[in-house]
């Protein structure tokens, strides 16, 4: 992949040693503005985002804010910080991240790991059975139904088995273990008398380790922004991932109302400083550790692309 | 390897199974298999129902108009970082572009309705200041799809751009050098050999998402949904959970289900064998 990208980059380089004609100029002034507008597009609701929850309730509400925080306060923030139910939805999702992704990582390489193996009988079969799921699935009731007579409905557990695995995952690492690690290696540990379990733990895990962290990372991110499997096998509000009270509280407005109309007004400018804040804190974990995310992402990605 | 496989049986291929429910009168207390066969009564039902024909309407036009925007864009936008040398630049715009697709659906929809609301909202702020009457976005039926389409690109061009790029970043640079000894422009460079070399990623994605066009975008749909908007964002998905978790009606819901899925897959297979034909490029 790199090589392949100095590559492209020497041939960049010989490229503008010939002097650009008038035409490619054009053409690349008209690449760089529809870039910057895209840019912005892309960038200008973000700093918005940021710069209202920073903002006085007030401004906010009368409009004020457009693009750098207005009457900057912390406000909207403390206010967040105080919401018993916020604090307990960001507890139960970090749980739910956590043990989570142990749990689907450890499933997905459990099921790559063979399929990668050349060796291993009855492995196209097996890739067919579960790509199949892909295309074609019960549907939302039968496994409503299913995940019911386990007895699992409105249990921890219903956000962490029913979806534990997903079969792009489980692609991504079979093409990571097939192209990564020889097949010689396990013959080689075979002569030696070494066991399967001895041989995954020693030898193919410390050797997994770029594909587990880019597995670790795509099942986290998509275990701290679910919602919809809590929606429907949750009906305890101390369990609720994050996500679900996000959703009462910025989608469905469920605010307490029956004041008097000056401290009604006031507390509606407090509302919608606290969705943005809220916004802001609920995307706070991914959008710290995005820079490092992005590259594994990347990674990932294109491990998956590779044709296996 | 077993408790994976097992989870496959027990939450994929049960579920399949459980499907017959389509074709009985559940009853709580017998369960599935007890409950009696009612042949195709609930299909039945539904296609005498008159929402059905806005149902399949709705998705099928979501589902098509997100395809038909959503697809060229990350194509467009790799062929464009492609061409920008400055690193900087371009890191830059790659980064900010890709940090979206991090945003949670219930948090991209309260970002989607705080900016267009009527009363507060950044977008009728800013047009009442131009002089424009203030619209309630969301409760326009006939804005609901671009909304929905137009807040999917935003969100995830940048993410999806990236295969692309892989893909411009693989091909030979002796093309390009032939290609200048030839005399061609940088646009012309961009159609004949940038493009080509997109192609088989291109086919790709563009199956797995056809194969996709039944499932659109539920959760995100769901929360975007009011009573106003109802009449164009009502899909198949977001009535089978209505109609089957919230009221209960799991034989009904199970066959809409059902139906929906064979749509799918025959979608997927249809639009495999045409690429293959045409390509040369598929799934399998």
């Amino acid at each position: 992949m790199s090589k392949l990208q100095s590559q492209a980059g020497s041939a960049v380089s010989q490229r503008s040693t010939i002097r650009e004609s008038f035409g490619d100029r054009v053409f690349i002034a008209i690449i760089y503005l529809i870039l910057t507008v895209v840019l912005i597009a892309v960038l200008y609701p973000l700093i918005y985002i940021v710069s209202s929850s920073l903002s006085s309730p007030a401004a906010v509400t009368s409009g004020k804010v457009w693009l750098w925080p207005v009457d900057m306060t912390l406000d909207g923030y403390k206010s967040v910080l105080r919401n018993d139910q916020v604090i307990m939805g960001y507890a139960n999702s970090l749980f739910y991240t956590t043990i989570g992704t142990i749990i689907s990582v450890a499933l997905t390489i459990m099921i790559a790991y063979p399929l990668s193996k050349k060796t291993f009988v009855g492995r196209s079969p097996l890739m067919m059975f579960i790509t199949f799921t892909m295309l074609f699935s019960g549907g939302l009731i039968p496994t409503y139904l299913v995940v019911k007579s386990m007895g699992l409905i409105d249990t921890r557990w219903a956000l962490l088995i029913p979806n534990a695995i997903w079969v792009w995952q489980v692609i991504i690492a079979r093409t990571f273990f097939q192209n990564s690690i020889p097949e010689e290696l396990s013959e080689a540990a075979d002569i030696d008398g070494c066991s399967d379990i001895r041989f995954i733990f020693s030898v193919i895990l410390p050797l997994a380790k770029p594909i587990v962290a880019v597995l670790s990372l795509m099942y986290a991110v998509g275990q701290w922004n679910a919602y919809f499997d809590a929606l429907i096998y949750l009906k305890t509000q101390s369990l609720y991932p994050l996500q679900l009270i996000l959703r009462s509280i910025l989608i469905l407005s469920n605010s307490t109302g029956n004041m008097d109309v000056g401290e009604m007004v006031k507390q509606q400018q407090m509302a919608e400083l606290m969705k943005f804040s809220l916004i802001v804190m609920a995307s706070l974990p991914v959008l710290v550790i995005y820079p490092f995310v992005q590259r594994y992402f990347v990674q990932g990605m294109l491990i998956g692309s590779v044709k296996g | 390897m077993i408790p994976p496989v097992a989870y496959f049986i027990i939450f994929k291929y049960v579920p399949m199974v459980n499907a017959v429910l389509a074709f009985k009168d559940y009853n709580v207390i017998k369960g599935i298999w007890g409950s009696p066969w009612v042949g195709t009564k609930y299909f039945e039902l539904l296609f005498q129902n008159p929402a059905f024909a806005t149902l399949i309407k709705n998705t099928l036009y979501i589902s098509f108009y997100s395809l038909v925007v959503g697809f060229p864009v990350p194509i467009l936008l790799a062929l464009a970082l492609n061409e920008v040398k400055n690193a900087k630049f371009k890191k830059t715009v790659q980064m900010v572009t890709y940090a979206p697709y991090f945003i949670s659906t219930v948090v991209m929809v309260s970002i989607i309705m705080l900016f267009l609301s009527p009363r507060l909202g950044i977008v009728n702020t800013i047009a009442g200041t131009l002089g424009f009457e203030a619209v309630n976005f969301l409760g326009e039926p006939g804005l609901f799809r671009s909304i929905y389409v137009f807040s999917d690109v935003w969100q995830s061009m940048g993410y999806s751009a990236v295969i692309y790029l892989a893909a411009l970043a693989g091909i030979d640079p002796s093309l390009y050098e032939a290609a200048k000894v030839d005399g061609a422009n940088r646009f012309q460079k961009m159609v004949n050999i940038d493009l080509p070399g997109l192609l088989p990623a291109a086919v790709i994605i563009l199956i797995l998402s056809v194969g996709n066009i039944m499932a659109v975008g539920f959760e995100k749909i769901y929360l975007l949904q009011n009573p106003l908007n109802l009449s164009a964002s009502e899909i198949i998905s977001t009535y089978v959970y209505k109609m089957g978790l919230l009221n209960a009606n799991y034989s009904f819901a199970t066959a809409v289900g059902l139906f929906n899925s064979l749509i799918n897959l025959v979608l997927l297979l249809t639009v495999n064998a045409a690429a293959k034909r045409l390509s040369n490029t598929s799934l399998w």
